[in-house]
């Protein structure tokens, strides 16, 4: 009798919460709490260089984006290495909601028009059961609107249309890390030959390192499939720069063999190649806008 | 015998009734913190701040995710976080200290009083003492604590680069309402 008293005399002491810290108390209170969190801001910018990013506009912000491409730095002072000749896409992109961006753009090389939508479909967390990736879809189409180069040949209006659609699917891996992949498909209703495949499979990966807390070292390139076999010199798109932010902008000062800006253009067009130091300056500037408070 | 098996035993079952109701808690208290700059002021709001208060040693303490902060703007959200914060890093602020006037505090009867805080407050990974004043309502069924008072971005090594050093002030307000209600266990 008198240790079964004993052992419930010291189970009360050790339940006892006067024994229990005041920190105890907090901390129990505290990890009630879900713990799983939301991983944000994998890069600076919606775009690693060329490609999306799995980053999101964030709602009710508009995203104003001046992209730019010089000429080829390779041909000298004459062109003033290749700052002579430029190439830009002027572009809004805006949050509808955390996961749904619609993205316009006109670019001035070919006089192509295009839109976007992109969905975030997971975002990465922490936590227990987390899930350990963000992925995001994309969906694009683009309107060339060059005159047609034979206007007594009939000519339709589907002629003028590319689509493209990506999955992303990538994660920070630490403060400083973030990769992602990027399996693409591009389709053009008309191509230049009989030949050239109309479907273009493409294989991306892009990713980048923070050098510090406002600049990172970011790289984005695309292994194309089924390349043109009709366009000889076609080479793989690689971006390699770096972004600085500044607030409400974010630069991205780049060297890439990449033309043209987007989707359609970069991965069937681009004929320059790292190797012969045909490659261009670029940079892409991003500057948000909250158009919509939000809501408290 | 039996009798003085009683005598450890009751105490002890005593005391666990007794605690419970000595402390006060919430898992809603708001906590805002205001900056007034050139350029634009800057103001997050949480409303899921920890907080418990014993009544009786007057001990108290805060918690608060920096994740729960919330802004107008969502951009400066994700900078306050990443940039300034570094909330991956340091998830949390905390306040550990107590009533330093406790006894004058009547915590059985409905009114105001004022408070005199003392203790540590953590935050950025550094951790500082801090003295302020708070106002406790004692109501029928819970209590309501409020306080405002200044903390130094520099104190707490929270760097402002350069280029925004002019926008950005070192001085932060921090407004605190809680609304805490006796723990039940």
């Amino acid at each position: 009798m008198k240790p079964k008293l004993l052992l419930f005399a010291f189970l009360l002491i050790l339940l006892n919460p006067s024994f229990a810290q005041n920190e105890d108390t907090l901390n129990t209170i505290i990890e009630n709490k879900p713990l799983n969190e939301k991983v944000n801001a994998p890069f600076k910018s919606t775009r690693v260089i060329m490609s999306h990013s799995i980053q999101m506009v964030k709602p009710g912000v508009l995203d104003f984006l001046i992209l730019h491409r010089f000429g080829n730095v390779n041909r000298g002072l004459y062109e003033f290495f290749g700052l002579d000749q430029a190439t830009f896409r002027l572009a809004f992109d805006y949050g509808i909601t955390k996961d749904l961006t619609i993205g316009i753009g006109r670019s001035s090389y070919k006089k192509e028009l295009d839109g976007f939508l992109k969905y975030r479909i997971i975002q990465q967390e922490t936590g227990q059961n987390a899930l350990p990736i963000s992925m995001v879809v994309v969906g694009g189409i683009t309107l060339n609107t060059l005159r047609f180069a034979d206007p007594a040949r009939k000519n339709y209006f589907s002629s003028r249309l590319g689509y493209y659609a990506q999955v992303l699917a990538g994660r920070k891996f630490s403060e400083a890390f973030s990769l992602q992949l990027m399996p693409t498909i591009v389709h053009q209703n008309l191509v230049t030959n009989s030949k050239d495949p109309n479907d273009l499979f493409a294989a991306g990966i892009g990713g980048r390192i923070k050098l510090s807390k406002r600049i990172s070292l970011n790289a984005d390139y695309y292994y194309v499939i089924n390349k043109n076999e009709q366009l000889e010199n076609f080479h793989n798109p690689l971006s390699i720069g770096f972004d600085i932010e500044t607030g409400g902008h974010v630069f991205q000062l780049h060297f890439t063999n990449a033309i043209g800006m987007n989707e359609r253009v970069f991965l069937t067009e681009t004929i320059n190649d790292w190797a012969d130091g045909d490659i261009q300056f670029g940079f892409n500037i991003s500057r948000a806008f909250q158009i919509k408070k939000k809501r408290n | 015998m039996f009798r003085k098996n009683i005598l450890i035993v009751a105490p002890l079952l005593f005391t666990i009734i007794v605690q419970a109701q000595d402390k006060y808690f919430t898992k809603n208290a708001k906590i805002d913190f205001f900056s007034s700059a050139p350029l634009e002021d800057i103001e997050g709001k949480n409303k899921t701040a920890s907080a418990v208060l014993d009544i009786k040693t007057g001990s108290l303490h805060f918690s608060v995710l920096m994740q729960g902060f919330e802004f107008d703007k969502a951009l400066m959200q994700e900078h306050f976080n990443e940039n300034y914060l570094e909330s991956d890093k340091f998830p949390k602020a905390e306040f550990k200290g107590s009533i330093i006037n406790n006894v004058d505090i009547n915590y059985q009867k409905a009114g105001t009083y004022n408070a005199k805080v003392k203790g540590t407050m953590t935050l950025h990974g550094v951790t500082k003492d801090l003295e302020t004043t708070a106002t406790i309502k004692v109501n029928d069924d819970n209590l309501k604590a409020e306080s405002i008072f200044n903390l130094l971005l520099s104190d707490y090594n929270i760097k402002r680069p350069a280029v925004v050093k002019d926008k950005i002030s070192n001085t932060i307000k921090v407004t605190i309402d809680a609304k805490l209600d006796p723990l039940k266990n």
